[in-house]
């Protein structure tokens, strides 16, 4: 964990995720152009820019989510994760997001109970007995910050959670089967200011252990939240640093002028 | 709710608090070392000057970071306005301070001792209760506490002109050289600035705690 006040060096010394001149395409049109960055473990990474301009599609590449959308291609580039091609042919695309989680813009628990929305993974991995399911359920309820808010109905309906409470269970069952990284794509813009704070709080505790790469349209959040922020225009990385960099002295003209709300 | 970037703002306090503690301290060693003709000691609070100036630019880093970082608002945006306006004037403070000593050391290099003690030690011991009661009415965030140091300040201001007075005096035109009395007027304006940078802190303290 980055101590608060420490400067962060430019690039991260330890990281999990190695991306080189990654290159996108949806059909015809470009998405990313020669996409090259390293991403910390166990740091937080916002992407961030304005809509259209490839932050998310970028995300969605980690965990080749990208591959369920037709006509799509990479041109050039790899990307690594742990020292593995994760686009190299022999890769097991379902084991992939075993290690890289994601939670999306809105919460999508499964239409079951609290509990079931977390053993559900569990047991498509296999495991039947139910004291380990038990114990791995309230590992991730606590792991995000939920245990004690619903620990006495569990088999409650999950869709009768607030928002919040709802975004933090699709983090818990995205714990469950142990991923190294989370994938957060705007995570916190259908919550109101308490859910949002707690979310925050929830990713910067989770940061102890996991590496997350989160997307957001908020400047404030990825300026709060993250280690290190990346700057998307237009499908190109602008800029790319950590926060004291990026969001007090940015290197390029574009970054100042977006972060500081004088973009268009 | 606490969120874990508030652990920044504790630390921004105890900064400040520390740079409130050095400067007091160079202020009170400045016009100590004049009055007991100590060059060692005027010698040591020259030495401080460059810790002051450090923490004051540690200081402004730091809010430059939150306020960029932690988008503060209300109380919060007020420590951080008020964390830079104070930290300006104890880093003042101790400029003020280097000023006594520099003198200190060019008088007692020239004449061996401080002649024209009239009442700088009285003025002195006020301007540092005054730092020191303002640094402690922001820790205890006691508003009373700062009207009075804002009260007080008057007092050092009539110390001064009573030492402009004397040293115009005819009596003290003939004791002192003209080299003499010049300094010691030097040296009661710095002690009269320190004055005011201590009501300027206790303005502060007020702004922090009601806004006004």
């Amino acid at each position: 964990m980055n101590p608060k006040n420490t400067p962060l060096p430019s690039n991260p010394t330890n990281p999990i995720i190695e991306v080189r001149d990654f290159n996108f395409m949806y059909g015809s049109a470009q998405a990313l152009y020669d996409i090259s960055l390293d991403i910390g473990e166990k740091e937080v990474t916002a992407l961030i820019g304005p809509s259209g301009c490839g932050k998310s599609t970028f995300l969605r590449c980690f965990n080749r989510m990208n591959d369920l959308i037709d006509n799509t291609r990479i041109p050039g580039g790899t990307i690594k994760i742990s020292d593995v091609d994760i686009y190299h042919k022999d890769i097991d695309v379902i084991e992939l997001r075993k290690h890289v989680g994601m939670v999306f813009q809105k919460s999508n628990p499964f239409p079951k109970s609290i509990y079931e929305n977390i053993a559900y993974g569990l047991r498509i991995q296999g495991i039947k007995r139910k004291n380990e399911i038990d114990q791995v359920v309230e590992e991730c309820l606590r792991g995000a910050a939920l245990w004690d808010e619903v620990k006495d109905r569990l088999s409650d309906s999950a869709l009768g959670m607030s928002g919040g409470q709802q975004q933090r269970l699709c983090i818990a069952r995205a714990l469950a089967v142990k991923p190294k990284i989370i994938l957060m794509d705007e995570p916190c813009s259908a919550l109101d200011p308490v859910a949002t704070a707690k979310v925050e709080e929830l990713i910067h505790v989770l940061k102890e252990n996991y590496t997350i790469v989160i997307v957001t349209h908020n400047m404030q959040q990825a300026a709060r939240l993250s280690d290190r922020t990346a700057f998307f225009y237009l499908g190109k990385l602008i800029e790319y640093g950590p926060n004291e960099q990026v969001f007090m002295n940015p290197e390029n003209p574009k970054t100042e002028a977006y972060v500081s709300g004088r973009f268009g | 709710m606490q969120r874990y970037f508030h652990d920044e703002l504790q630390d921004l306090r105890n900064k400040l608090i520390l740079l409130g503690e050095k400067s007091h301290e160079a202020a009170r060693l400045s016009v100590e070392s004049l009055l007991d003709n100590d060059l060692e000691q005027a010698e040591k609070t020259l030495a401080l000057d460059d810790s002051i100036d450090a923490l004051e630019k540690e200081i402004g880093h730091a809010c430059t970071r939150y306020i960029s970082l932690r988008s503060p608002v209300s109380t919060d945006l007020r420590l951080i306005l008020v964390a830079l306006k104070a930290s300006h004037d104890f880093e003042r403070v101790g400029d003020e301070a280097h000023t006594i000593a520099r003198k200190t050391r060019d008088i007692l290099t020239r004449e061996g001792r401080f002649k024209p003690s009239l009442k700088i030690r009285e003025m002195s011991r006020l301007s540092c209760k005054l730092i020191h009661d303002a640094i402690t009415c922001f820790v205890e965030e006691d508003i009373e506490k700062a009207k009075a140091v804002i009260a007080l300040d008057r007092e050092v201001d009539a110390l001064n002109n009573y030492h402009y007075e004397a040293l115009a005096s005819k009596e003290l035109k003939k004791a002192l050289t003209d080299a003499s009395r010049f300094d010691a007027i030097l040296v009661s304006k710095a002690i009269e600035r320190i004055g005011d940078h201590a009501k300027n802190l206790a303005n502060e303290v007020i702004f922090l705690l009601n806004g006004d």
